[in-house]
């Protein structure tokens, strides 16, 4: 009983996390689209865009990637602008290695880290702790073959989506950052207030610093600002579970609310 | 071409899965330290806000629509509205006025 019980929690995690995974995959699939055709341009055929994609799972990380490849530059270089690229994956794997349950086998892990995306991230941050894995595998499964397909019909297809189309679903993605990041905010004042020093933080650094790429500016502000609200607002002891706990009845609820 | 595409691919894929596996895989037990603790408590939603603006403004062909669906984003998440809802509209507003803002 008990075993199915729990197979049961797991199948609704996974239709879940396939739900939540749509907006994702429809976002991707525009991103991926624009993504193709820059790797066109750079001498891959679809079948390369669509495992550059399936592997790589980063839009900043696979264009730094695509300019390597147009560069002809050496293997070297490509492994550490992959690095740079995509160093704020590693904060996000430390940051989710907090949220699993310490006993979560070592498999899971490594499918889960497998596709630690901007988004995919924001939406298990955004479950009850500890996450649970099959959330992220069905959002897995709908958002990665989105990803890898837009790359490889993107390389296909070129200029075929309207320009105002991609343009409407590119903000697809920000819309779902933001629901993740409001939720919190609106409990914990101190979220609050560092998701505004971000935003104007990341304005500030866009205008002075242009030279910073995108990848390397989130890296270095989540580095300062994330520091800088850990040393003035320490989370108590038990204040971080109440916390947690408190984001999690609230995604909770809506979740059920939209089910 | 002296290199491999396919070579280039592998390279960038091995260095993509090591980052994001290693902590989750290394680190298994609670942190202790309370500084480290906030520190992570903080990271996803700093990244997250400092990936949204102004890439929201930039993504769109005017940064109106952008700062339009950053603007109803909020107000819709504020009030209880979910991931998809939240998403949709964002991209509603935007294709709306473009269709107004933006010829062709």
């Amino acid at each position: 009983m008990i075993q199915l019980r729990v197979l049961q929690t797991h199948k609704t995690a996974l239709a879940n996390g396939a739900r939540d995974g749509v907006p994702i995959g429809l976002g991707y699939f525009a991103v991926a689209f624009s993504l193709g055709i820059a790797a066109r341009n750079a001498g891959l055929t679809a079948v390369q865009g669509f495992f550059l994609s399936f592997f790589g799972m980063a839009s900043a990380g696979e264009y730094a990637a695509i300019t390597v490849i147009a560069a002809d530059a050496s293997y070297l270089e490509m492994a550490l602008v992959t690095l740079i690229a995509n160093a704020r994956y590693l904060l996000m794997s430390f940051a989710l290695s907090q949220r699993m349950s310490p006993t979560t086998p070592l498999r899971h892990r490594l499918f889960v880290g497998y596709s630690i995306t901007d988004e995919l991230f924001g939406i298990a941050v955004a479950q009850p702790k500890p996450l649970d894995p099959w959330y992220s595998y069905g959002s897995y499964i709908v958002a990665i073959p989105c990803w890898a397909t837009g790359t490889a019909v993107g390389v296909i297809a070129g200029n075929l989506l309207p320009g105002r189309v991609v343009s409407a679903l590119s903000v697809a993605l920000f819309g779902m950052f933001i629901a993740v990041v409001v939720p919190p905010a609106k409990q914990d004042k101190i979220v609050g207030l560092f998701a505004l020093l971000s935003f104007g933080a990341s304005f500030a650094a866009s205008r002075l610093l242009p030279t910073l790429s995108g990848g390397t500016r989130t890296i270095l502000l989540t580095l300062v600002l994330s520091g800088l609200a850990a040393a003035l607002f320490p989370v108590p002891d038990n204040n971080e579970t109440q916390k947690a706990s408190g984001d999690n009845e609230t995604s909770g609820t809506q979740n059920e609310v939209e089910s | 071409m002296t290199h491999q595409i396919w070579l280039y691919i592998a390279v960038m894929a091995a260095v993509c899965y090591a980052i994001r596996v290693l902590p989750l895989t290394l680190l298994r037990k609670r942190i202790q330290n309370r500084f480290l603790r906030s520190f992570l408590y903080y990271v996803p939603y700093v990244t997250l806000s400092v990936m949204t603006f102004p890439a929201i403004i930039e993504a769109t062909r005017t940064p109106i629509a952008g700062g339009a669906a950053l603007g109803l984003g909020i107000l819709l998440a504020w009030m209880g509205a979910g991931l998809f809802p939240v998403a949709v509209s964002c991209c509603a507003v935007v294709f709306l006025l473009e269709w107004f803002l933006v010829s062709a």
